[in-house]
């Protein structure tokens, strides 16, 4: 099984190879003129007013704290499915009752409108 | 693990990652001509015999445009973005299998890269790293429409992606492993997708959203963010952008294909190996035809429904589809 993972190594790093080269090649190949006009921020033929980097909706956050409870419980729910068949009905109900306790967080975010885009 | 081993794991990886690319290659050519004959036109058809290397001419092209950085950009994460975006599509692709073992020149060859046990879990771990390459991207451009579409493509992907999560759980309850080989193993009597149909469905949709296609593409909404995230990068930049969005296509195709759809089984593949690498490539190509069918017909939906339809319908059914599959499979297993 550890051969296996050193598999995947080999192949990552190999994949790696292939946008370094095409990056790489296109730098040696491309014509490389440059002028304030060209580099300036494409928007649409109108000059840009104010900074980029500027705050942006709290909502994105809100959907990212969500989203982190949910994730680390899709997680937790991996090891149960895997051993499912052999598991008593003790764990079941256990998961059941994990389930609705993360369901109960879901609504509660539903109800205070944390998932509404406004 | 000795020399030939690595050997043979090498030529694996590069003949592997060389299909991927020449696949992303012909699936752009495939989205055309498809396209193309839903709208009732030719598509490309100058470059070759019905266009076949209208993909080498787009290369060749793209090699040699030039690239623009814009001047206020972030320059190291500006090149760095694009290789970060194609690294996780092309490494999803590892623990897929394409068949089980042939002998060729007198060794055995099994017909998957690697076989790991925790392989669901690593897709759910590289689809989540896909994130960052997006979201880079359209922060490091210093253009309003970049940033935007990085962060609405953050918020969309990171939605979708528990409702993936949860209906990729389904198949694994059924096989009672995470290993695809196995899932793959386990379908021999009669394909997933008869048995879960709401678990395909719901991992279709959310594998769509989580790939930015239509009718979900709303990171790249051309009428409102001109090209999103990517709207600053050009030449080979822009490719790799281009690349990644494809072999994700091609990905999630072959890991549909593998937890629902029987992934390489088919008749005559236990008399014959061989065959299996063609069952996975004929049902990869039926699943690209439906996505691409998806986008020649359907409209865009607006981002705030697409939000809630993440939220509200979609990852409820899929918990609900868990539910059930827990008490059903107790029911009869036992």
């Amino acid at each position: 099984m550890l051969n296996d993972w050193s598999y995947v190594a080999i192949f990552t790093v190999i994949s790696m190879f292939l946008p370094a080269a095409a990056i790489a090649i296109a730098s040696f190949l491309a014509p490389k003129k440059p002028n304030p006009i060209k580099n300036s921020i494409y928007e649409c033929g109108v000059e840009t007013v104010g900074a980029t980097w500027v705050q942006f909706k709290v909502q994105y956050y809100i959907y990212t704290l969500v989203f982190l409870l949910f994730d680390v419980e899709i997680i937790f729910l991996y090891p149960w499915a895997v051993a499912y068949n052999q598991l008593p009905l003790f764990a079941v109900v256990e998961v059941i009752i994990f389930i609705l306790i993360l369901l109960g967080g879901l609504l509660y975010a539903w109800r205070k409108g944390a998932l509404e885009w406004v | 693990m000795d020399g030939a081993m690595i050997l043979e794991w090498v030529i694996k990886s590069i003949f592997l990652i060389l299909v991927m690319t020449g696949g992303f290659a012909y699936v752009t050519l495939y989205e055309r001509k498809v396209l193309a004959r839903i709208q009732v036109r030719i598509g490309p058809n100058r470059a070759g015999p019905f266009g076949v290397l209208q993909p080498v001419a787009d290369g060749i092209k793209l090699i040699f445009k030039e690239e623009l950085v814009p001047a206020k950009a972030d320059k190291l994460i500006f090149t760095l973005a694009p290789v970060l975006t194609v690294i996780p599509a092309l490494i999803i692709t590892a623990v897929v299998p394409w068949g089980t073992e042939v002998t060729l020149f007198g060794r055995t060859i099994k017909l998957y890269l690697a076989d790991i046990n925790i392989a669901v879990l690593y897709l759910m771990a590289v689809t989540s790293i896909s994130i960052y390459g997006i979201a880079l991207a359209g922060w490091s451009s210093n253009n309003k429409y970049a940033t935007l579409g990085g962060l609405r493509a953050t918020a969309q992907m990171i939605s979708y992606e528990l409702a993936l999560g949860f209906a990729m759980i389904v198949p694994v309850m059924m096989a009672g492993s995470m290993s695809l080989v196995d899932i793959v193993e386990s379908q021999k009597p009669v394909w997933f997708v008869f048995v879960q149909p709401l678990a395909f469905l719901i991992y279709f949709i959310a594998a769509l959203a989580e790939i930015n296609r239509s009718p979900f593409d709303m990171p790249e909404a051309e009428q409102e963010l001109t090209a999103g995230y990517h709207t600053e990068y050009s030449g080979m930049k822009f490719a790799l952008f281009f690349m990644a969005e494809y072999i994700k296509m091609i990905a999630i195709s072959m890991i549909g294909s593998s937890l629902f759809l029987g992934g390489y089984r088919g008749p005559f593949v236990d008399q014959l190996p061989a065959l299996g690498p063609l069952y996975l490539f004929i049902k990869v190509a039926i699943v690209l035809f439906v996505i691409i069918w998806i986008r020649a017909t359907l409209p865009r939906i607006r981002y705030d429904r697409l939000m809630q339809f993440g939220w509200k319908v979609l990852f409820p059914l899929a918990l609900l589809n868990v539910f059930v599959t827990g008490v059903v499979l107790i029911l009869v297993g036992g």
